[in-house]
């Protein structure tokens, strides 16, 4: 993200109250993640120490400091998610995309070797009727099976 | 325009009653996150295309969701005169014989659902017309004519992006009236007569909270509307906010003028990207019609509404955290007091209610607190908004009664297990929450009727449980929810929960001897005391209620003789 593009998302918040997660979610959203050198320039930009801004990036599960890949894919872990199998989608998407990662802290993250998907876990989307559901950049898919998956993948660029 | 007399608002009803009743076919896809997830955007634009090729005479427009999840994606078509026509399990390949189907007023069979002679918005009532007797008639379809919508009554009926549909079906007329002829003192006395409790799930009296707010010193105050659903497995107030916007922000400025306070925030969760789009599009509308901003409806009234958007933090659904959020701090609780009816958002008094608690607000003056409490039980007034959702037959977003029992909902509204699987219990109350077994299913759904069984009401998330799910590892699910979100501040949250989840591992793993249990009781009955805040104290709910209720699961996974005793 170019400095321009960052003053046009903190003119966006010209209002104290949601202002500073605002930003931040703006960004998350726009790159998929959030640069370090951009949350330096953001804090000197906002006049907000650097080191609240990584708290607050820390502290709350909608960002990322990792780079992403080209495609995030997002595995809902609400309780319904849960109790119609999300962990066996997880399991699925890891054996496909030849990746392992590790759920710590209510985060997950894991990218493939070629840089083309990163998975995610998130805590609920509110689309639990459709369970289990995953997010690809932004699209949802309901009722989700294993055998369902590599079908989805391939409309990502996803070839066995 | 701006409106600023009762013909101004008429004139903009008499717009939008002619959109949802226009002198020519009207076709609206449900278009909430759930509709497009299923299709509903690819469906529109199919509609779109053969509409425009064929060059007929179709009104084609979106609506929000009208809670059958199931049958998905779901379209209404109004033919002037007739009964409008819920359609269901509508795909892009049968988009053609639902334009066929309008044109030759002879709607496809298989595609139909039920039909909709008149709709009662409370606010207003829409009459459709007379026809189509061979579908069935919405009151026959047990999904529907067990619930009983007060909240949801726009919901799937209105394009929940355009204030004058809103306002055709009443919408504004009563802040209308409030706000041109009633005394701030007396809105907030009938709000207290109608037993109105805050729908967050604490179930607080709202009018007192209000009237606490109210007389707080100060003359700069905020009220704020907590849209940060965090349960998982709860998605009322985001269908609340994508299918009917204009019902929170009317709720919203009644209570505002009320308490005679001039600057709203909403803080809703970023997951929840459609909603935000529909509300900051309503903000938007509703200003420009002079409903929001300076001397609302010509008076000299003021009050004006900003987002404020929340980052995934279960905590942050407690107040004082709330608050630390809004200000762009890390959302840990403090200790209350003060609580934020004297010092809340920037130190000021805030009144903090959720969306739901604020959509109650405009039928309650409509109507009157007699008729608002003349739906539910003693002391639970009104209804509640439910996600049934997990394993159950009809999941979908679901109004009922406060003290409608939980087999009604389950059985009657639900259809029972999917797959025609045995229902062992059900999860309300998201993790600070309990599971309620099957033998208990005459309960009724009220604030105390759940926390006598050890569970709670929650903000509305109903999670269906059958014979194939292993009750000790929900627990372990609702712990590592719990552990990952404590937000580290006290020790029994944070030592605690992580140490409750170590122990269910090793229960899970077949390593626990019969003193884990007596470990993990003792451990949540000190986590439940001893917490600082209300997601510590309820955290380990879960735990407690499937020991109370499920003993033999977790005994079933006791080794009698470990070597070592377990360690």
């Amino acid at each position: 993200m170019d400095e321009k593009r960052l003053d046009e998302i903190i003119s966006r918040y010209d209002y104290p109250s949601g202002r500073i997660l605002g930003i931040l979610r703006d960004i998350q959203v726009s790159e998929g993640y959030i640069e370090k050198d951009l949350l330096r320039l953001l804090a000197e930009k906002i006049e907000v120490p650097v080191s609240r801004l990584y708290g607050l990036v820390t502290f709350y599960s909608f960002f990322s400091l990792q780079p992403v890949g080209r495609h995030i894919i997002t595995l809902c872990m609400g309780t319904p998610c849960h109790v119609k199998g999300a962990r066996t989608i997880l399991a699925t998407l890891e054996d496909l995309l030849g990746i392992k990662g590790e759920e710590e802290s209510g985060k997950y993250f894991a990218t493939t070797a070629d840089n083309q998907f990163t998975v995610v876990i998130a805590r609920c989307f509110g689309a639990c009727s459709m369970s289990p559901v995953i997010q690809i950049d932004g699209n949802l898919y309901g009722y989700v099976t294993p055998e369902k998956i590599p079908e989805i993948l391939a409309g990502y660029g996803w070839h066995p | 325009m701006r409106i600023a007399s009762p013909e101004d608002l008429d004139a903009v009803r008499k717009i939008g009653l002619f959109k949802i009743q226009p002198d020519r076919p009207r076709i609206a896809v449900g278009l909430a996150t759930c509709g497009i997830a299923a299709g509903g955007n690819e469906l529109y634009d199919r509609l779109g295309s053969i509409i425009r090729e064929g060059g007929y005479d179709i009104e084609l427009t979106k609506s929000g969701c009208i809670g059958f999840c199931r049958q998905e994606p779901i379209v209404s078509v109004t033919i002037p005169h007739k009964p409008l026509v819920l359609l269901h399990h509508v795909t892009s390949d049968t988009a053609e014989d639902v334009i066929k189907g309008v044109l030759q007023e002879d709607i496809p069979k298989n595609l139909a659902l039920c039909r909709v002679k008149e709709w009662d918005h409370i606010t207003g009532m829409i009459q459709y017309g007379e026809g189509f007797e061979t579908i069935p008639d919405y009151h026959e379809i047990p999904f529907f004519s067990n619930q009983h919508k007060i909240i949801l009554r726009d919901a799937g009926f209105i394009n929940p992006e355009d204030i004058t549909e809103y306002i055709a079906a009443g919408g504004y007329s009563t802040a209308f009236s409030v706000l041109t002829g009633r005394d701030p003192d007396s809105v907030i006395d009938e709000v207290k007569r109608s037993g109105l409790r805050g729908r967050g799930g604490a179930g607080f009296p709202t009018g007192l909270k209000w009237e606490i707010t109210k007389k707080a010193p100060g003359s700069e105050k905020f009220i704020v509307c907590n849209a940060d659903e965090g349960d998982p497995g709860a998605y009322m107030n985001r269908n609340e906010m994508e299918s009917d916007p204009h019902m929170l922000i009317e709720g919203m400025l009644i209570g505002a003028y009320a308490m005679g306070i001039s600057e709203g925030l909403i803080y809703i969760r970023a997951e929840y990207p459609l909603a935000i789009e529909r509300l900051r599009h309503a903000i938007r509308e509703a200003k420009s019609y002079g409903l929001l901003g300076k001397e609302i409806f010509g008076t000299d009234f003021s009050f004006d509404i900003k987002i404020a958007i929340g980052a995934g933090a279960f905590v942050c659904g407690e107040s004082t955290a709330l608050v630390a959020s809004i200000e762009g701090k890390i959302g840990r609780p403090h200790p209350r007091p003060p609580r934020l009816t004297d010092s809340g958002v920037w130190g000021r008094p805030t009144d903090l209610n959720n969306v739901e608690t604020w959509c109650n607000v405009p039928v309650i003056m409509a109507k009157g607190a007699e008729w608002y409490s003349g739906t539910g039980v003693r002391g639970n007034s009104g209804t509640k908004v439910f996600s049934l959702v997990g394993k159950v037959d009809n999941p979908g977003m679901i109004e009922v009664p406060l003290g409608t029992s939980l087999h009604r909902i389950i059985y009657d509204i639900g259809g029972g297990g999917a797959g025609g699987k045995r229902v062992k219990a059900v999860q309300t109350g998201g993790p600070s929450g309990g599971c309620i077994p099957e033998r208990f299913f005459n309960t009724g759904v009220d604030f105390e009727s759940l926390l006598t069984m050890g569970s709670m009401m929650g903000s509305g998330g109903l999670v269906v449980m059958d014979e194939d799910t292993d009750m000790v590892d929900i627990a372990r699910y609702f712990i590592n929810f719990a552990a990952s979100e404590s937000c580290g501040k006290c020790l029994p949250c944070r030592e605690g929960l992580k140490h409750t989840l170590l122990i269910l591992n090793r229960i899970l793993a077949g390593k626990a001897g019969v003193e884990d249990i007596t470990l993990l009781e003792t451990l949540a009955d000190t986590i439940q005391a001893t917490s600082l805040c209300g997601l510590g104290q309820t955290a380990t709910n879960p735990v407690q209620t499937t020991l109370k209720y499920f003993r033999e699961e977790y005994d079933a996974l006791i080794v009698q003789d470990l070597p070592d005793g377990g360690r």
